[in-house]
């Protein structure tokens, strides 16, 4: 009888079913709002198909801020990684099997560009990685810098101008079985962080440093493997948002998504990540995500049929740093109060 | 020797005089007195910015939405001016531009200093926030007729050199500047605020102990901020003779480069007004003159990005090394 | 009415349901050294702070200077002439000696400016009133530990300190700092009539130093007089309570047997030289001396963490390198750390996974996948096993009491076998009855087989549970001591002598 409790007592940790059901209630809140208020506009097949192709771009990389927070740091590069990797492989494809290219055949050259890819964000992700866990810089001014550095090498290769590339459109558009394929790999993103997060020793250790990383240390747990470890992560999870991003556009381009980092940071709060690092979930990131795109899908449209004008796009830029200031009022109380109560 | 070296301010200086030695021996130019007074003019709204930025990472803090604040106060108060007193002299615009400046960094103290939230995020937030009102509510287009006060105010000149071609002009906004630094300096080393600035970023709780009013010293910092940005926002549509609402937003990098290259420590109480004044120049000499040696334009944001991570690298490399000495104290 | 600064009649305090103090009464005299003593956990910083008007009492009277207050502020207690110098001193590493020194004073005379030729003559009459020497220009950062206590003192008497309240001042220094520290204490009581409030569990410090002594168990005063009426034996009887009889752990090693960790003239420049033990199984060897001794010292680098610079670890007569705290535990190296709350748990986490952090590796299924079933297993195993009273494994570490914190910080170590465990102060801030069952808990280990180092100054503990004890001296072992062969007295002479 105790061990049986003792036993859901570790299982209910492990998934921490309050904070994921109140995420899970509030983002439904939301997406029932929307459809009243709406109606067929919101609720509707086309309109679920326009947000499922729209929320992995900037889902993809909310994985990165996670992993990041989870150790107490944040990766604010993802962005700068994320186009320079949309911009190796538009360049490769476009060089190699591109018209006036040098006709190699798109079936070689995309996995060229895929590996490439990969390489290029393993480097970006090695890298902070690296500046983070043994020269000792603050994640925040290690990834501003390295941010600046990713973007500017983006500007060095393409000179500015975007690389258009119509090449991966097929992955951007395309479906597999009804589900678009940028869901696809959001889903599985999903599942080999939360299978990692929860199952393996290195996600086990990752909350661990992010909660003391003293303690980390004294227990055996070898802090800067796991530090490089995770930013290496992060630089992986950029490279695989730049091809969505490269195939979602058709374009890439240094200055894409620059609302990206407030979105994916204003993602890991509302979905209960501790920026102090130790404390996260992935379902609680997954909800965060839909939810973001419930509103801003919802703002947008509510946007337009009040003002009727243009300017309601930048009302959303607007709603997010409001939102991201109000969760963090909202944990605060809620903070206040659980140590009120012990 | 390494007393030397250890002064940051002395090696920016140093770094200074190098490189524009090496720019200076590639390209003439960059000695003429027209050159300098460029440099000199491309510091002006940086060095306004980089006064504020300094007192935020000297108390510990970081601070990225003072662009938008700047953008937010200069392009609301060309739409005050050309609406309401399209004659309004220039300080008055400076003024109205300080005011909206002062009252936005007064929303960021409020979150700081009130729910204690860390001030990345919350800056962040407001970056978005501030820079998103702007466009929605405010207004999206660009103001190129601006009224008659700002025109007149660009064209001014504090300095006029005649040269060969043309004249070398030294624009009066310069002493902006200068006025912000002497008022960083005074406030940071002459009053109690200014040591409890420094007190904050050395020990939050020792601060506290000590009876400081921790609270009201956050909201000092960043509604000063606030205002500072205010009028390097005005000064630099003033400059610029436009209104542009997506103008500064981006500048951050290049303000926090040159405040953490002159010797401020993100993780706070360490930083001078002296030592921020040779960052700036530093970083306008290497992002203005990177073509006078061959350089390229597009590489200014590596090089940007390669000052922070030296400015940042080298403090926690010489911490690493000093904790690894310490360890046996432990 | 009496020269009483500080009067604490029938003081209660309770922190949610805990009492952390109960009928506590104290008398503070002008220009008397008074110590306050006790273990960890037993009120005395509980009291301090009231003292300090940082906490409110539940009940009792404080009276100060003869007036009585109902609610005592931070501000009141300083206005009174009452210096908290606590153990992280306060002071601003950013900023120069002579500002920290002064800057109180200003900020309390309410300036708004700095007038730098003020700060530096307060700082230079408060230095020449402790009679030592300290560089005002340097920054604090640059200090020693001895010299920023020695600041937190100035800046003390610069605002008109009548009582100066020390907590654990000489726990992180060195003999002759201690000497420096005690002799610019005792000048200050004579020739400025400043009292002092010295919190400590060294006793040999609180003989020494003290004129009138307090000692506090369990958020009760058990006896407070005249220095002159205590000895060791007396204060240690009284700060633990009925001594709980342990039965020493007697164990002849058989010398023949190869050792488990032999360690020839080990040197760590600054901290260790010519460290030479051997420990073999079933053996439980103390390591004893005063802070700055190299007993820390010793442990960090047997783990790993400060690099050795020449001598030659064994183990099992094999010689091994260890640089890293990786290399120590795969030699089957286990150390449960001093500072219990900042090195040894993560305080957030569940206990749980505070249990497993070490063995998370070995808990997995044929997917190479953590399987929580073998994890709530293995937790729960060690709860059992080592009688760690918890209502629920997946609540946080913190809320646990620091005897059952110390038993998930050695369930960690135990639960990854480990062959050879070093213990650094194992009972700091335990309950007496928890500090039993964690000594039993040692000498069970030893008896099957694991070899124990056991760092302390706490001499009832290494006589109990100690089958040999190193004492160490300036970063070497001086001397090998049979607890069977000494006694308490005997032992505490030894640790202080110079």
């Amino acid at each position: 009888m105790q061990e049986s409790l003792r036993r859901n007592a570790f299982v209910r940790e492990l998934l921490s079913e309050n904070q994921t059901l109140r995420l899970f209630i509030i983002t439904a809140l939301i997406f029932v709002a929307f459809s009243l208020l709406l109606g067929e506009r919101f609720f509707s097949v086309r309109n679920l198909q326009s947000m499922a192709v729209q929320f992995p771009e900037f889902g993809i990389l909310a994985f990165a801020i996670l992993i990041t927070m989870l150790t107490g740091g944040i990766d604010l590069s993802i962005v700068g990684a994320a186009n320079l990797s949309a911009i190796v492989a538009a360049l490769i494809l476009t060089r190699l099997s591109g018209d006036g290219g040098a006709g190699v055949p798109l079936e070689a050259t995309i996995p060229l560009a895929m590996v490439a890819v990969l390489a290029v964000a393993s480097l970006c992700g090695l890298f902070n990685g690296f500046l983070v866990s043994r020269i000792g810089i603050t994640p925040i001014l290690a990834t501003l810098g390295t941010g600046s550095l990713y973007t500017g090498l983006s500007y060095v290769i393409t000179g500015g101008p975007a690389i258009t590339t119509t090449q991966l459109a097929f992955i951007g558009n395309g479906t597999i079985a009804g589900v678009p394929i940028p869901v696809i790999v959001f889903i599985v993103l999903a599942i080999v962080f939360a299978v990692m997060l929860n199952r393996t020793s290195f996600g086990f250790n990752v909350y661990m440093l992010g909660t003391n990383p003293r303690a980390a240390l004294f227990s055996g747990i070898h802090n800067e493997r796991v530090l490089m470890r995770t930013y290496w992560l992060a630089g992986l999870v950029a490279g695989i948002a730049g091809i969505i991003f490269l195939a979602r556009a058709n374009s890439a381009k240094p200055d894409y998504g620059a609302t990206f980092i407030l979105l994916t940071v204003l993602i890991a709060i509302l979905g209960g990540v501790r920026y102090t690092g130790g404390f996260g979930t992935v379902s609680g990131l997954v909800l965060s995500v839909l939810s973001i795109q419930f509103l801003s899908t919802g703002l947008n449209m509510l946007m337009l049929q009040l003002s009727g004008s243009s300017a309601a796009i930048f009302f959303r830029q607007f709603a997010w740093g409001a939102l991201l200031l109000l969760v963090m009022v909202v944990n605060y109380y809620v903070e206040q109060r659980r140590q009120r109560s012990t | 020797m390494s007393k030397i070296f250890r002064s940051n301010e002395a090696l920016v200086a140093v770094t200074i005089v190098l490189l524009s030695l090496v720019i200076g021996l590639n390209n003439p130019t960059f000695f003429s007195v027209g050159n300098l007074f460029d440099l000199l003019r491309s510091s002006i709204v940086i060095g306004i910015f980089a006064m504020g930025v300094l007192i935020v990472i000297i108390s510990g803090g970081i601070d990225v939405s003072f662009t938008a604040i700047g953008v937010f106060a200069l392009y609301s108060t060309t739409r005050i001016l050309k609406e309401f007193m399209p004659d309004a002299p220039i300080w008055v615009a400076f003024m109205i531009a300080a005011a909206i400046g002062l009252g936005l960094g007064m929303i960021n103290a409020f979150f700081i200093a009130r729910f204690k939230l860390p001030t990345l995020i919350v800056t962040l937030g407001t970056l978005s926030m501030f820079h998103g009102f702007l466009l929605f509510a405010i207004g999206n287009q660009i103001i190129r007729d601006v009224p008659p006060a700002m025109d007149q105010f660009a064209r001014s000149a504090l300095v006029r050199i005649p040269l060969e071609r043309g004249v070398a002009n030294l624009h009066p906004a310069i002493l902006i500047t200068a006025a912000a630094a002497l008022i960083v300096w005074l406030l940071l080393n002459f009053t109690m605020l200014g040591r409890g600035i420094y007190a904050l970023g050395g020990s939050r709780e020792a601060a506290e102990r000590a009876g400081f009013n921790v609270p009201r010293i956050q909201y000092f910092i960043y509604s000063f901020v606030g205002l500072l940005s205010g009028v390097a926002g005005m000064t630099f549509g003033s400059l610029a003779r436009q209104a542009n609402p997506q103008d500064i937003v981006g500048m951050e990098l290049n303000v926090i480069a040159a405040v953490v290259l002159g010797g401020a420590q993100l993780t706070g109480g360490r930083g001078t007004v002296i030592g921020t004044i040779l960052g700036v120049l530093l970083v306008v000499i290497a992002s203005n003159s990177l073509i006078l040696i061959g350089v390229p334009a597009v590489w200014q944001r590596v090089v940007i990005g390669l000052i922070i991570l030296i400015g940042t690298g080298l403090p926690a490399i010489q911490a690493r090394r000093a904790a690894q000495g310490g360890m046996r104290s432990i | 009415m009496s020269d009483a600064i500080v009067r604490l009649s029938g003081i209660y305090k309770s922190f949610a349901g805990v009492k952390a103090l109960q009928d506590v009464s104290l008398t503070i005299e002008q220009g008397r050294i008074h110590c306050l003593v006790g273990e960890n956990g037993c009120g005395k910083s509980t009291l301090i702070k009231i003292i300090a008007g940082v906490y409110p009492r539940d009940s009792g009277s404080v009276v100060i200077n003869g007036r009585e207050y109902e609610d005592l502020h931070p501000i009141d207690s300083i206005r009174e002439g009452i210096q908290i110098i606590y153990q992280d001193f306060s002071l601003f590493p950013n900023l120069t000696v002579a500002e920290n020194i002064a800057l109180n004073e200003e900020l309390a005379a309410g300036r708004r400016f700095v007038n730098w030729r003020h700060v530096r003559k307060v700082a230079e009459e408060a230095i020449a009133q402790l009679e030592v020497h300290l560089p005002l220009d340097a920054r604090v950062e640059e200090m020693s530990v001895a010299n920023k206590q020695l600041i937190a003192i100035a800046k003390a008497l610069r605002q008109n300190a009548r009582l100066i309240v020390m907590d654990e001042p000489t726990s992180a220094l060195t003999e002759r700092e201690i000497r420096r520290l005690f002799t610019v204490i005792r000048r200050l009581r004579e020739r400025s009539g400043i009292a002092f409030l010295f919190v400590s569990h060294k006793l040999n410090e609180v003989l020494e130093i003290a004129e009138t002594i307090t000692v506090m168990r369990n958020g009760q005063v058990v006896s407070s007089g005249s220095a002159e009426a205590y000895d060791t034996a007396r204060l240690v009887f009284e700060m633990t309570g009925q001594r709980i009889a342990e039965k020493a752990y007697d164990y002849t090693p058989d010398l023949r047997s190869p050792a488990l960790l032999r360690v020839e003239k080990l040197s760590v420049p600054g901290a260790l030289h010519d460290v030479s033990f051997e420990l073999r199984p079933h053996e439980i060897v103390g390591v004893t001396g005063l802070l700055g001794s190299g007993r820390t010292e010793l442990a960090l680098a047997l783990f790993g963490l400060l690099p050795i610079a020449s001598g030659q670890i064994y183990i099992d007569e094999k010689p091994v390198a260890i640089h890293s705290v990786q290399d120590a535990i795969q030699h089957g190296i286990g150390y449960v750390p001093e500072d219990r709350l900042t090195e040894g748990l993560f305080l957030e986490q569940s206990i749980g996974r505070n249990i497993v952090v070490r063995t998370i590796d070995r808990l997995r299924n044929r997917f190479g996948l953590i399987e929580p079933k073998q994890v709530a297993q293995q937790v729960n195993d060690w709860i059992v096993s080592l009688r760690i009273k918890v209502a629920d494994p997946a609540l946080p570490v913190k809320t646990l009491s620091g005897g059952n914190q110390q038993r998930v910080v050695v369930a960690k170590w135990l639960a990854s076998n480990p062959r050879l465990m070093i213990l650094n102060g194992p009972t700091m801030g335990v309950d007496v009855g928890s500090k039993n069952e964690i000594h039993e808990l040692i000498k069970k280990l030893a008896r099957d087989g694991m070899g124990l180092l056991v760092i302390s100054d706490d001499i009832p503990e290494l006589l109990q549970t100690c089958n040999r004890i190193l004492l160490m001296r300036n970063g070497t072992i001086v001397e090998e001591i049979l607890p069977r062969a000494t006694n308490e007295n005997e032992l505490a002479a030894k640790l202080i002598e110079d």
